[in-house]
């Protein structure tokens, strides 16, 4: 997976709480394989109307914010759907960076996964960030993992992420790889698991 | 005398393989759930030349796409094909398949229960957030993304940070017309959407030792939509009495000796959570929502709230502030899905409808083939038919949409599913979750309709 340390970038604002992953990729794109991309579905029924028209009032729509690289959300974004196609969606648009004050559970597990970085936030600072957006001229700003901080317009406030999902995103490391280190305890766990639930390792046949 | 431990900490505790220092735990995975959607999961495994570590333990059901008319024809190619490359994925890495064909088919949520798969004590996962219902039998249940499914093919394990520990006691019993899906509202509305987040939920109280399985299925299932990473309910002698003679359930000697572990797992006399909310059963109403997130929930007596926060949600629902929920007119009824389409939804719909006509079109989706031809025997199909509704075939269906089963735009439908989001049954729609006795009830009186006043009629 992808490291991720800093990102100078630009962000935009999506000032809605609960923004589920129905919205950030509806469930009839999800047909597609990775390789057609998932950049041109990305909260596809809130950029483009029923014709397929963008709507021009749509934040990711406007000159001001198209391409950017970081997203400000609401409470609870990324809420239900497991489907990792969202991230794939966000990853794909161009996202590297979701700032906002919580995550569902699913979506930020996923989206560590991928090389995404869910930044948690104070509501407070969430919407200090939201207003700045609104009317800054320059949109640039600069996330650092390390440090867990945001900086924008000249001020720097901080987020939080999992401690394990921080060391993650700045190592890239992947867990298949760790996990098979773990070979010998695994095959002992299976053989101490059958013995004591053996219906949970051998269901019993129709 | 050891710690007092809850229920959830004794199912995790069994299921830890390994510990890291920064506390991120390797869990054994007992059962594996995959569906169509889990072909990201699958390619990820050919990306590295792999195979399944336990196909024993993996399950693949055919759901979310499968059509629910006119099968085993399938018009669209896209959705055919995501059908066939289940098949193709189980074939190649030879793990049991519920497809299309199959006698069982059905909702993986429905379907795993019901064969005697889910059971107390196991840890199951599937790449489908309502993972959460299988914990109705005190199993450690949740969702997981592709990844993870793909972790879990190749190790049969997966890292996790133990969640914090919730309690919801619900005191005294449900009311009349009262089920487990205005319980379940009841809760989202109280918590919050994100109410329950990073946190494994135990239901406790009367109201929880008196619901039957299929309810404790349906309450377990919502828990998600309160943020929940999964829920339980102590197994008793409800669950154990369920269980006995499903196909995969242990049977005879092991079946005795499974209860007796089964019975130890329930929480520990002082043992303490993380987080205690308490719910007076008394005060909840027959439930519905009103808005685009299931915490926008209200008695059906209620009236559409004025708060500012609200006016998104309600210009895209098409309703204003003081609006009375009796009386919202809908275009159509689902009922059906992994949170009420079960053989005990079944009959509390057609109680409703038996000898009334449907003022709108609406689909019936039993949760399995089985459940469909249970219902057939008891006769509830010629209920649904009579009352001029749809019976078909079951699938995941109208609840996602994924099958072709939409709702076009701007409709209106009273629904027996999980989600209210924006678009979720089809761009543009509309949707309001309710029981199925209430679905029933908005179906005859072609609006949002109070059960209460539509008691069955003499037969």
């Amino acid at each position: 997976m992808d490291r991720f340390t800093t990102l100078s970038a630009p962000a935009a604002p999506l000032a809605l709480d609960n923004v589920d992953t129905d919205q950030i990729i509806p469930a009839r794109f999800m047909k597609r394989s990775r390789a057609e991309g998932y950049g041109p579905v990305l909260l596809h029924d809130l950029r483009f109307d029923e014709a397929g028209a963008p709507r021009p009032d749509f934040v990711l729509n406007t000159p001001r914010h198209a391409g950017a690289k970081v997203l400000v959300g609401g409470r609870n974004f990324g809420s239900g759907s497991s489907r990792e196609a969202a991230v794939y969606a966000l990853w794909d648009y161009g996202i590297r960076c979701v700032i906002a004050p919580s995550f569902g559970d699913i979506f930020a597990s996923n989206a560590v996964k991928n090389g995404l970085l869910p930044a948690r936030v104070s509501e407070e600072d969430a919407a200090t960030l939201l207003a700045w957006l609104d009317s800054a001229n320059d949109t640039q700003l600069q996330v650092d993992l390390e440090a867990c901080t945001i900086t924008a317009g000249g001020q720097t406030i901080p987020f939080s992420i999992d401690p394990v999902r921080r060391t993650q995103l700045l190592n890239g490391w992947d867990d298949i790889d760790l996990t098979r280190e773990r070979a010998a305890a695994i095959a002992s766990f299976r053989t101490a698991r059958a013995q004591a639930e053996p219906w949970a390792i051998a269901p019993p046949a129709a | 005398m050891s710690t007092p431990r809850t229920l959830f900490d004794k199912l995790w505790d069994s299921h830890v393989v390994a510990e890291r220092e920064d506390g991120e735990a390797l869990l054994w995975i007992d059962r594996h759930f995959v569906h169509e959607g889990s072909h990201h999961a699958f390619r990820a495994v050919a990306a590295r030349n792999a195979g399944l570590a336990e196909p024993g333990l993996t399950f693949g059901v055919a759901d979310h796409y499968v059509p629910t008319r006119g099968r085993p024809a399938i018009a669209d190619a896209g959705i055919a094909g995501m059908v066939t490359q289940l098949s193709d994925n189980t074939a190649r890495h030879g793990f049991r398949l519920y497809g299309l064909d199959d006698p069982a088919q059905g909702i993986v949520h429905v379907v795993g229960p019901e064969q005697g798969l889910t059971l107390p004590g196991l840890s199951v996962v599937c790449g489908d957030s309502h993972t959460s219902t299988h914990g109705a039998f005190g199993a450690l249940a949740f969702g997981i993304g592709a990844s993870e499914v793909a972790h879990v093919l190749m190790t049969q394990t997966l890292w996790q940070k133990k969640p914090k520990r919730m309690r919801i006691a619900v005191r005294g019993p449900l009311g009349p017309h009262v089920t487990a899906k205005d319980l379940a509202l009841h809760v989202i509305a109280t918590v919050g959407a994100n109410g329950a987040h990073g946190h494994a939920v135990e239901y406790q109280g009367e109201a929880i030792r008196t619901l039957s399985m299929e309810s404790r299925l349906t309450l377990c299932n919502m828990s998600i939509e309160a943020g929940a990473r999964s829920a339980l309910v102590a197994p008793d002698d409800t669950t154990f009495a369920y269980l006995a003679g499903r196909p995969h359930a242990p049977s005879g000697a092991d079946l005795d000796r499974a209860i007796a572990l089964w019975r130890s797992l329930a929480t520990d006399e002082g043992a303490s959570f993380d987080r205690e909310v308490a719910i007076d059963a008394a005060a909840i109403a027959p439930t519905v929502t009103f808005g685009t997130s299931p915490e926008d929930a209200l008695p059906i007596t209620a009236r559409v709230p004025d708060a500012p926060a609200l006016a998104d949600a309600l210009a895209y629902m098409g309703l204003a502030p003081g609006q009375r929920l009796v009386g919202i007119p809908v275009d159509r009824v689902f009922i059906g899905s992994c949170t009420n389409g079960r053989l005990e939804d079944l009959r509390a719909a057609a109680a409703v409808l038996r000898g009334r006509r449907a003022a709108v079109p609406g689909l019936v989706s039993p949760g399995s083939t089985l459940i469909k031809q249970a219902a057939e025997a008891e006769g509830l199909h010629t209920v649904f038919l009579d009352a001029g509704l749809e019976w078909a075939d079951s699938g995941c269906s109208m609840c996602v949409g994924m099958n072709g089963d939409l709702i076009a735009s701007g409709q209106r439908c009273a629904s027996t599913t999980n989600r209210n989001f924006r678009g979720r049954q089809g761009q543009g729609a509309r949707t309001h979750l309710m029981s199925p006795a209430m679905a029933a009830a908005a179906a005859i009186a072609g609006h949002l309709a109070d059960v209460r006043d539509y008691p069955p009629l003499e037969r």
